[in-house]
This record gives C-alpha cells, structure tokens and sequence, in this order.
C-alpha cells in the first residue's frame, strides 16, 4: 500500500513536471511577441532573453494608432469578419439542420462533396477565384474577399451543425409540431437554442477564418485603404528591425481579443467537436 | 395534403439553397473552371487570348527539370504531413492523458494555457516564429547560445534547418487540436472500467492498449484524417516561415510550390494543372484511409 501511494506520488508529479514544461513551451512565442511590442526603437534588435526588456515602454502601441493606420485596418477586418461570420452562421445552421433532418434529391452527394471540399488544395480555389474576380472587376473590394472567406469555413461548419443536429431527439419536433408550431418556428424556437454550442464553434471558426487570412487577401486587397489587419502586420514584419516594434505591437492587439473568444468558448469547444465527430 | 407536402420541399429547399448556391460560386465552378485553365496556356502574356493546349501543362508537371522538380516537393510534402501527425496525435495524446488523471489540481488553467497555440492566428505564429528562427536575434538561438553553450545554427539559411524550422512550428500549432478532441474522448470513457481493470491488477501498459486507445480511436480517426488532409495543404505556416521558399526555393510543399507558380510568375495553366495532380493524390489518399477505417459510416449514418 505504502509502495502504491509513493508510486502515485512519482506519477504525479511526474505529470505536473511535464505540464509546466509544455506550457512554458505553449507560452514562449506568446511571451515573444509581448517582449517585442515594449522595446523601446533604438534596442529592436537585442541579444538578451528579459521578458521585460530595458526600458519598456508602450510607445509602440501608441504609434500604431498616431502613425499607422492601424484603426483603419481594425475597422475594415471588423467588418469583413462581422459578415462573414454571420453568413456563416445563418447558412451553416440552416443547411445543417435540413441535411440531419430530411432527406432530398442529392443529400449523399451533397455530404459527400463538402467532405472532398476539404481534400482541395488552397491555391485550386484560389487561382480560379481569382482570374474570376479579375475579369468580374471585383479584386480591390470587399465583395470578392466577402463571399471567399464564408464558403471556405462553410464545409467544415456544416458537417459539425449536421453532427450536433443528429444528437438532439426528434421527439422535440413532434412536440412542437403538436403544439402548433410549423416547420421553421420548431427549427428556429426549438431546435436552434439546443444547438447553442455547436452554433458558437461554427461563429467561432467563420470568425476565425476571415480575421486572421492573410493568403487571399494579399492576391484580392491590393490597396492599402482596403487593407485588412493581417496586411498590415505582414508589411511591419517585412521591415524587420526597422518595424519590428510595431509588428510586436499589433499582434498583440489582434491576437488577444482571438484568444479571449478561444478561452471563453474552449468549454463549447471541447462538446461540440467531439460530439460532431462522434455522432457525425 | 398536396399542399402540405409542396410546402414541407420549399422548406427544406429554402434551408439548403442559400448554401448551396454559395457553395456553387465558390467552390463547384471555380473548380470546373480550373480544370478548363489546367488544360489552357494561360499566363500572364496569354491572360485574355488563351487557348486550349491539351496537357501540356500536366506534362510539364511531371518532366520539367525545375530546381527543386515536382518528385523532390511531393517527398518532402509526405515527410512534412507524416512528420507533423505523429508529434502532432503523439503528443496530443499523451497531454490529454496526463490532463485527464484525477489527481492533477488546475486542469482549466492548464488546458487554457495549452490551447494557446491554436489561438493564435496562424499568421502571427508563422512570422513570430520566423522572428526567433533569425540567426542573430532570435530567442531560439540565443537560448542555445547562451543557456546551453550551443553553437548557433542557420535556421533559415541552409535547406535542411529550414524544413526542420517550418516543422517545429507546425507541431506547436497543431498539438492542441488533437489534445482537444481526445480530452473530449477520454472524459466520455466511463471510469468503472479502469476500476474494473485495476482490481484485476493489470499494468497501465496493459490498460492503454485495451480500454484507452481502443476506445478514444472511433473520435481519434475522423481527427486525423482531417488533420493529415489540413496538414498536406497547410500553405500559410511553409510560406510564411520561409518567406516564400528561402533559401533558394529549397522549402516547398507542394501547395507553396502551385503559389509560387501561379502569384510570382503568373503561370497559371501550370498552377492550375500541378492544383489537380495536387488533389488527385489527396482524393486518393483520404479515400483508401477513409475505407480502411470506415469514417464514411460516420458521415452518411
């Protein structure tokens, strides 16, 4: 018994040994960019590994906004994610609840080409997307970036609605049915709320897709008005040294609201992917 | 009746369409279209006057002597996904094991700090990473430097450290997603089981092999046939850490290489032709995983 008790103890601190190592790993980066973002201009390039670098100031923070248009790029990547993320939601909810519920002409092949969707190679969208919003005259708007960001994470959403779906008991239709409800009120009032968590990861992810791209936006927004944030700290970056405060600064400030979204919802996370993938 | 039945269609017909029809703009014909231009010389001399070559362009794939050639790319894009999955599910796993054992205080905080990585847009993690990857200033260097005594190694200047430097990003950016989904398989593993087991005095060994991992592979496989498809055509992390290819175009998956081709020097029948030889090989691929391990019983049922 003694034998066993000093085994666990071993096993277990054995296993916090090992979680504080992989979270310093996890964090590193992270610390990094922080680091970066208070240096002040004359000490960019520095050979020393202080978190808090020697006088830290904020005044990388403070350029972005006075000397960059940094708020423009906020604004403009707010507002293609803002679209896109509502697309995204309205269509993957609806197309995924008539995929779980309903059978039509082309449901099998309809499943089945999102899935070989996902089998596509990036640039086998992107080359053809891209002559076409050439000859629409659509490059240098937000249009064209618009509907590219929604149909990308739309595959993948409406997989994961479709699996969350199949979970809920079709019982409740019924229910509501007897009660008077039609079609689209069981859906909207019944249904809908019940999928709250897999609706939070489909927002999350068509968020995710449209606020931080960086590949098609390059070929599509090639005026600097237009700029989305990732544009931005692309072209901070590419000054290394000269900007490299301010690439630290921005990711900073892009990167957090992501994280704060991703920590809050992690809860949802973890039941609504595996359930999908489960129940799928 | 009839009336009924007409207004159940325009139901679910109001519910799949909107989908589809973007799903139609952006993907259906864009693919149908890139077959027409793999098949054309479009470039950017032929960019309104092109015509219908044949396939010339898929030739070209396959016997350009290019530096690196197509054969060269397609290994190092195999050593790539297969080199990313294993730390990628390896290690995954073994975090959500060890997150998953009912002694450890501060689960939440852990797994927070520990999804960090996938937070993180991709990105910032590929040029942040390429910032510690610099031979002088980065943390990577320096710490080998001076709190190992190290000599400092030319990340992004020698082909071969430069792969390994794409790769190491990888792997930290990918090991939370596995870590997630098989977090969420084991706590669905009911506990009297490793009760049942520990009674009958089996080792942890013993354990692993026939309740753990026979049990967390039914949500395990879907993950990782999207993580080796999502891996195979990760263009963002190759492109950006190697700032498009350095040194000398030596780090390239293949996915970089049809970019490259297409947006630098504006080949596009040839982008477009190497796009489906590109998916040819993944098509094939997902699909004889798909039937060894039946994750299609999974989408249709």
């Amino acid at each position: 018994m003694v034998k066993g008790r000093a085994k666990t103890a071993v096993r277990v601190s054995a296993s916090y040994l090992v979680l504080v190592v992989m979270a310093l790993v996890a964090l590193f980066p992270i610390l990094q960019v922080f680091t970066i973002s208070l240096r002040p201009a004359d000490r960019l390039l520095s050979t020393s590994l202080e978190i808090i670098p020697a006088n830290a100031t904020w005044a990388n923070y403070a350029a972005l906004f006075s000397e960059r248009p940094f708020l423009l790029w906020l604004l403009n990547s707010s507002f293609v994610a803002f679209v896109v993320t509502l697309t995204g939601v309205v269509l993957a909810s609806t197309a995924g609840y008539a995929f779980s519920r309903f059978s039509f002409i082309g449901k099998k092949a309809g499943l089945l080409s999102l899935l070989v969707t996902q089998m596509f190679p990036a640039t086998m969208l992107l080359l053809p997307m891209y002559i076409m919003l050439v000859n629409l005259g659509l490059i240098n708007t937000y249009l064209g970036i618009v509907i590219m960001y929604s149909a990308t994470a739309l595959p993948f959403c409406i997989w994961q609605m479709k699996g969350y779906y199949d979970t809920i008991p079709p019982s409740l239709e019924e229910a509501g049915r007897i009660d008077g409800c039609n079609q689209f009120q069981t859906f909207y009032r019944i249904i809908l709320p019940l999928a709250a968590p897999a609706l939070v990861i489909t927002a999350l992810f068509s968020f995710m897709a449209a606020w931080t791209e960086y590949v098609v936006a390059a070929q599509v927004l090639q005026d600097t008005e237009l700029w989305t944030l990732p544009l931005g700290l692309k072209s901070f970056e590419s000054n290394m040294g000269s900007e490299w405060g301010l690439y630290g600064a921005a990711s900073m400030l892009v990167t957090i609201p992501v994280v704060i979204l991703f920590l809050g919802l992690s809860r949802w996370l973890v039941s609504g992917l595996t359930l999908g993938s489960v129940k799928g | 009746m009839q009336s009924a039945t007409l207004r159940h269609r325009l139901f679910v017909f109001a519910l799949v369409a909107p989908a589809f029809i973007i799903l139609f703009g952006v993907v259906i014909y864009p693919f149908f279209y890139n077959v027409v231009i793999s098949l054309s010389n479009m470039n950017l001399r032929h960019f309104r006057d092109w015509k219908i070559v044949g396939f010339d362009q898929y030739i070209k794939v396959f016997t350009e002597p290019s530096q690196p050639d197509f054969y060269m790319v397609f290994l190092k894009t195999v050593i790539w996904t297969v080199a990313n999955l294993i730390f990628h599910v390896v290690i995954g796993i073994a975090l959500a094991l060890i997150l998953n054992q009912r002694e450890i205080r501060g689960k939440g905080l852990f797994r927070a700090i520990l999804i960090l990585p996938w937070a993180v847009p991709q990105l910032i993690v590929a040029l942040t990473w390429r910032g510690m990857f610099n031979y002088e200033y980065g943390a990577i260097n320096l710490m080998l430097t001076q709190w190992l005594g190290l000599p400092a190694v030319e990340w992004l200047r020698q082909p071969l450290e430069a792969f390994l430097a794409v790769i190491i990003t990888n792997v930290w950016l990918g090991v939370p997603f596995m870590m997630i989904i098989a977090l969420g398989a084991l706590q669905s593993i009911p506990h009297e089981l490793y009760e049942a087991a520990a009674i009958d005095g089996t080792s942890w060994y013993h354990r692993l092999r026939h309740i753990t991992i026979p049990l967390i592979l039914p949500v395990m496989v879907p993950a990782i046939t999207l993580g080796t498809i999502w891996t195979f055509n990760n263009l963002n992390i190759v492109w950006l850490v190697s700032n498009a290819g350095e040194p000398g175009d030596q780090t390239h998956l293949l996915v970089s290489f049809v970019y490259k081709a297409a947006f630098n020097f504006y080949r596009y029948g040839y982008g477009a032709a190497l796009s489906m030889v590109i998916f040819f090989i993944l098509l094939t691929m997902s699909l004889s995983f798909m039937r060894r391990s039946r994750v299609t019983e999974n989408v249709y049922s």
